[in-house]
């Protein structure tokens, strides 16, 4: 088992994730610099959060044009786990690997503070290991973190299941004071189709043990974990 | 040869930052503005007959089609 964490020019997070996985669970991984032209040998990538090429002209838009970024569309093609964390998650829409997209945060403020997620469904890779409905606390540190969908394409992740977080108050409720940057539904994280994909706003690279305000982050990470040791 | 493309947000998005303008203008006494939307100029300079570079480079980079749309004025 291979993770790799891949970084843009501007990525800032590529330690975290590679500490939360080399170091708190154990499992070998290496970075992958973003002219890679193959993940060959990887069996799960991370996209960390980050300004990848400054946030220049949008959030992600010139981070798709990388070359890792045509390896990676074939790695989720064939069933790899993609994982974009924040910038990740923005990269992962602009390079139509996940639907929608993320605009500027309804406040325009950047925000970094705890939130609440409730976790919608466990069936991915990403969050085998809670139970529906498990209310988790995460971090965000986004000023585009605001999800926008069209209503047609709104209502398939909805119907497929592929809303995988919603931001909701400490109880798992889920109202418009929860919702910190006005992503429609209060989306925080969704999955593609197949299910292999996963983008997420907030960071569970900033909440995987508890000297950090949270270890919840940590699920995320074992049951990538374990969907690949049980695959 | 010159093209100019502009970029906005579609209709139905959401411009927080066209709105948070608009709001501010009260204050300035220009109280028949009724909506300000906030979007992208890009100045493109290009060889001769290569026009459809600039509606490749407008559709392809320039442009998120689930939330933008764009517009060429070529010179």
């Amino acid at each position: 088992m291979k993770f790799g964490v891949v970084i843009f020019p501007g990525s800032n997070c590529e330690q975290d994730c590679y500490y939360a996985i080399g170091t708190v669970l154990g499992k070998p991984v290496e970075y992958i610099w973003h002219q890679e032209t193959s993940v060959k040998g990887f069996d799960a990538v991370v996209l960390p959060g980050g300004f990848a090429y400054g946030d220049y002209l949008r959030t992600g838009a010139l981070a798709k044009f990388s070359p890792v970024m045509k390896a990676i569309a074939d790695f989720a093609k064939k069933g790899g786990l993609v994982f974009g964390i924040c910038n990740g998650f923005q990269i992962l829409t602009e390079a139509g690997l996940l639907a929608g997209a993320l605009l500027r945060n309804v406040g325009l403020k950047y925000l970094c503070k705890f939130e609440y997620l409730r976790t919608e469904t466990t069936d991915t890779p990403y969050t085998n290991l809670m139970h529906k409905g498990q209310v988790l606390r995460i971090p965000i540190g986004h000023g585009d973190g605001n999800f926008f969908a069209d209503a047609d394409t709104l209502k398939r992740i909805e119907d497929n299941d592929q809303v995988v977080f919603r931001y909701t108050d400490a109880k798992g409720n889920v109202t418009p004071e929860a919702n910190p940057n006005g992503s429609l539904n209060n989306i925080a994280g969704i999955v593609n189709e197949q299910r292999n994909v996963l983008g997420m706003m907030p960071h569970p690279d900033r909440s995987y043990e508890s000297i950090l305000g949270s270890a919840d982050g940590k699920l995320i990470f074992e049951s990538m974990v374990n969907a690949l040791v049980t695959k | 040869m010159k093209a100019t493309v502009i970029v906005t947000l579609k209709p139905t998005v959401l411009d927080p930052q066209g709105m948070t303008i608009q709001r501010s203008l009260g204050s300035l006494g220009l109280t028949e503005i009724t909506d300000v939307r906030q979007g992208k100029i890009f100045d493109v300079r290009l060889k001769n007959g290569s026009r459809e570079q600039v509606e490749r480079l407008a559709k392809e980079v320039l442009t998120n089609p689930v939330i933008e749309e764009y517009r060429i004025i070529w010179e």
